[in-house]
């Protein structure tokens, strides 16, 4: 009995997604034509050039808070945390609007610099890719922090203390011992927030140029313009199935590696 | 090496908060137009938020939205995650993993998917179609919540009160939803918070006539960037930090009612 | 939906009918049977793993049997679910409702049972009254000690008036001297009330105190059932003998058997004698014999001579160790008599015990 409660929303996806494909008749000429249309191509490049950005850069920022909150504790952890939990809970567009005060022409960074006399003319610092990196980053950031301090947290105190034992430096035991025990706490955390990325919508949508387009850009464009159902079938099924080998070699990774860390 | 780490830490922490604070500022300043530091400050632009009828109806569209996903996702929620405590069903893993399948898949994919059914069953801009639909993202964050909370309630309490007689709803209402109190209240919180934000799906479900108060934001973004939307958005931000306080508030309670039992 | 517990006022009587239950390929409890009295005390004996706590579970109806049935007062329980059964339960781990104080703890019960409040109230008081918790009705478990959580589950576990009570351990998270005190309380309640009561516990010394009749259990089986005493003194074989306090077993072969005595040759060469039941001349066997009658001297009935290796002070008793053969160990317990008495080690001595007081145990 219980166990019809969790199929009943699980249904619901793949119904929904079936019942999108009861529309297109000629499959595959439709797929053919829909994904290598010159729109679908130019968004799956910018699609994967900006997740690939935005995914190094919040390894690159969040490795480091990561570290920190797994070797802390009392007050520095609670606030620490406090101030990646509160975004993460906040509306995504809260978010993203409060980048667009920041970025925008008139917004409050350029009308700082103005006023400090850095600059003349205001800087073009949204609508284009960089704001695109600069909201997601914000948005994927917590997600990385986090899955990396539950791997960090893994990691055996006591191998740090025995390469210490052993003579090794400071730097050298960060990079010979401790990244590469962190080592699935990184990939699990890339995947996620390369996954999430691909089909991100509303930052993209608000903060990007008129060229930055990104495939669940396209997608919500086919139904909300253009009305092309069969065409947005299309894209979604792709997406959705490119979404969701990467989160089958997800699952694999964070268990299999789980299973290692063990031994 | 340490120092440089704090600083580091220190800086990100900031900018992480930068946004959110600077946003609840500014919705506070008596200009007309986006100014930092703002010069003077009211409350005028609250006004001309819970003024406006249409930012109004959006509010309480919402709202009511908003309980109905919380109600379902949390009464769906908990008997999913019981019958997943307490029974042996096979497969646990992959159907966790199954479980979580809302939060991975893109929003914009489950929304037309969504869309496209409710279209076809007439129920576009059904205020309760939409709660349910919420419900169903919410649903992986309150089954993680209410699994580890029932996780935490003695199987033997269960056993003892069956053995003294006790009827499943009697277990049920007087013995593990008092003691899994704390999580089933933070669980639905963060249902209804996880609605109240929720911008893709109401889009496309909500139709024209009403707006939800993201949905509604949105669509004023579009068009310019005034700050009535700060005080929206200062509003929502209060209600995130509010939901997030109880729960901290709740963890300790939670805390020490599993300590008592052995 | 009728979820009504089976109405009480039943002798008590507990029929326990080839109960079966298997986990993968391992026969956890294997065939157990036993006819329980209206009234008894009866206690499930036997080391972890052996099934007990298993078998008791299957009786509250918790663990579903494989094969076999329960019966109550004649009426088959085997599917009943637990709700439905009316017996009381006693868990290991207290299981006290912690978001109830002591009072509503034991009226839980009786408010499932729709009894109306007047009488509830009394109820509850008699059965604070008969731990002697009167007192703390208003306190919640937190504040309580391990043993006054105890009572108030026993308290509990009794005021619906059940005809059979479950244990389950409840005493194994004590310490010793509060144990003792406990068991004692939980012999008084039974007598009084003379409610039937199915103990499970792997401390023999308890099982011994407390029941009317034991179950031994070794790998889900019931290796021996009777009072005390019987179990004691006549062990059917070299596991109940064994687990059942000290025992000597001197292993040898059988030489010859008439009127329920065989003469063993142990594996030193030395001819004894013992009861014996069932056995063929020629099996190899173990003579046993409980080291507290055995005595320091030339005797009559089996004589082995031998040297003293080790003595051990345990209290109220002189244990001593001798060497009777290259194989043979023999253990003799003497009543401590403030005379420091009994040979100090390495001393050659003779020790002797009745015929009558050997038995032949195969195993």
């Amino acid at each position: 009995m219980l166990a019809l409660v969790f199929l009943v929303p699980l249904g619901w996806f793949f119904f929904h997604t079936l019942f999108i494909d009861t529309d297109p008749s000629d499959l595959w000429d439709q797929i053919a034509s829909v994904l290598t249309s010159r729109a679908m191509l130019q968004a799956i490049v910018t699609t994967n050039w900006i997740s690939l950005l935005v995914t190094a850069t919040v390894l690159l920022m969040g490795y480091p808070i990561a570290y920190y909150l797994a070797n802390h504790n009392g007050l520095r952890f609670t606030l620490v945390l406090f101030c990646i939990i509160v975004p993460y809970f906040t509306s995504i567009i809260v978010r993203t609007y409060s980048w667009m005060v920041l970025l925008g022409r008139e917004g409050l960074i350029n009308q700082a610099l103005r006023h400090l006399g850095l600059i003349d003319t205001p800087l073009p610092l949204l609508y284009n890719q960089l704001s695109i990196v600069i909201g997601m980053t914000y948005v994927l950031l917590p997600y990385v922090v986090l899955t990396l301090f539950a791997a960090m947290k893994a990691i055996d105190r006591t191998l740090l203390l025995a390469a210490r034992g052993m003579g090794a430096s400071g730097p050298m035991i960060f990079w010979r011992v401790y990244l590469p025990l962190s080592r699935h706490g990184v990939i699990s955390g890339a995947l996620i927030v390369f996954i999430l990325s691909i089909g991100f919508f509303i930052t993209p949508a608000l903060m990007g140029g008129p060229s930055d387009v990104m495939v669940a850009m396209l997608i919500e464009r086919s139904v909300e313009i253009t009305l092309d159902w069969a065409g947005a079938a299309v894209m979604s099924l792709f997406l959705l199935v490119v979404t969701l080998i990467l989160y089958a070699i997800y699952y694999r990774v964070t268990d299999v590696r789980r299973l290692m860390g063990a031994t | 090496m340490a120092c440089v780490l704090s600083m580091y830490v220190g800086l990100i922490c900031l900018l992480l908060m930068a946004p959110i604070v600077i946003v609840v500022i500014l919705a506070f300043s008596g200009a007309n137009y986006l100014q930092f530091p703002p010069t003077s400050y009211s409350l005028h632009w609250f006004a001309r938020f819970l003024g406006d009828p249409q930012w109004q109806g959006s509010l309480w569209y919402s709202l009511e939205i908003g309980i109905v996903a919380c109600v379902v996702a949390t009464v769906v929620g908990f008997f999913a995650a019981y019958a997943f405590v307490r029974r042996n069903i096979a497969g646990k893993k992959l159907l966790l993993s199954l479980l979580l399948l809302p939060i991975i898949v893109p929003t914009v994919i489950t929304s037309i998917a969504m869309y496209f059914l409710s279209a076809r069953l007439h129920l576009v801009g059904n205020l309760f179609w939409v709660g349910i639909c919420h419900a169903v993202i919410a649903l992986p964050v309150v089954l993680l919540i209410l699994l580890s909370s029932l996780q935490g309630v003695d199987v033997n309490l269960e056993r003892a009160a069956l053995s003294l007689g006790a009827s499943r709803t009697r277990l049920f209402l007087r013995v593990v939803v008092p003691l899994a109190a704390p999580g089933i209240i933070s669980a639905a919180l963060f249902a209804f918070l996880a609605s109240f934000d929720e911008l893709i799906i109401a889009l496309f479900l909500t139709g024209v006539r009403a707006e939800t108060l993201p949905v509604r934001i949105w669509n004023s973004l579009h068009m310019e960037i005034e700050p009535t939307i700060a005080a929206v958005s200062a509003f929502l931000i209060g209600v995130t930090a509010l939901v997030l306080l109880i729960d901290g508030l709740l963890r300790g309670r939670r805390a020490a009612t599993m300590k008592t039992q052995r | 939906m009728s979820a009504a517990p089976l109405p009480q006022g039943g002798k008590g009587a507990l029929e326990l009918d080839g109960l079966t239950k298997r986990y993968g390929d391992e026969r956890v409890v294997d065939a157990v049977s036993a006819s329980i009295r209206p009234g008894e005390f009866f206690s499930l004996l036997g080391p972890s793993g052996s099934g007990k706590t298993t078998t008791l579970m299957m009786i509250a109806g918790f663990v579903v049997p494989d094969g076999g049935a329960i019966r109550v007062d004649d009426a088959d329980l085997t599917r009943v679910p637990p709700q439905r059964r009316g017996l009381g339960m006693v868990f290991q781990n207290y299981a006290i409702f912690p978001h109830l104080n002591v009072f509503e703890n034991v009226a839980f019960p009786l408010r499932a049972r729709h009894v109306a409040e007047a009488e509830l109230r009394v109820r509850v008081q008699a059965a604070l009254e008969l731990v002697r918790l009167q007192r703390f009705a208003e306190r919640y478990a937190r504040q309580l000690s391990g043993g006054q959580q105890q009572r108030v589950a026993i308290a509990r576990a009794i005021v619906f008036h059940p005809s059979i009570v479950l244990m389950d351990e409840p005493l194994g998270a004590l310490d010793k001297n509060l144990r003792y005190e406990m068991q004692v309380e939980i012999k008084d309640i039974q007598q009084r009330l003379g409610m039937t009561v199915v103990y499970v516990t792997h401390d023999q010394e308890e099982a011994m105190n407390m029941s009317d009749r034991i179950a031994i259990m070794n790998h889900g089986r019931i290796e021996q059932l009777g009072p005390p005493g019987e179990i004691y003194e006549r062990p059917s074989n070299a596991f109940v003998a064994r687990f059942l306090g000290e025992a000597n077993l001197i292993e040898g072969t059988i030489e010859r058997i008439a009127d329920g005595q065989a003469e063993l040759r142990t594996r030193d060469g030395v001819l004894l004698r013992a009861q014996v039941k069932r056995a063929a001349v020629g099996q190899a066997a173990a003579l046993f014999v409980r080291p507290e009658l055995l005595a320091f001297g030339a005797g009559a009935g089996n004589r082995v001579e031998g040297t003293v290796r080790r003595r051990s002070f345990l209290g109220s008793t002189i244990r001593t160790v001798v060497e009777v053969g290259p194989t043979t160990h023999l253990t003799i317990d003497l009543p401590n008599q403030g005379t420091g008495g009994g040979p100090g080690v390495g001393a050659h001595v003779t020790a002797s015990w009745p015929v009558v007081h050997s038995q032949i145990l195969l195993d």
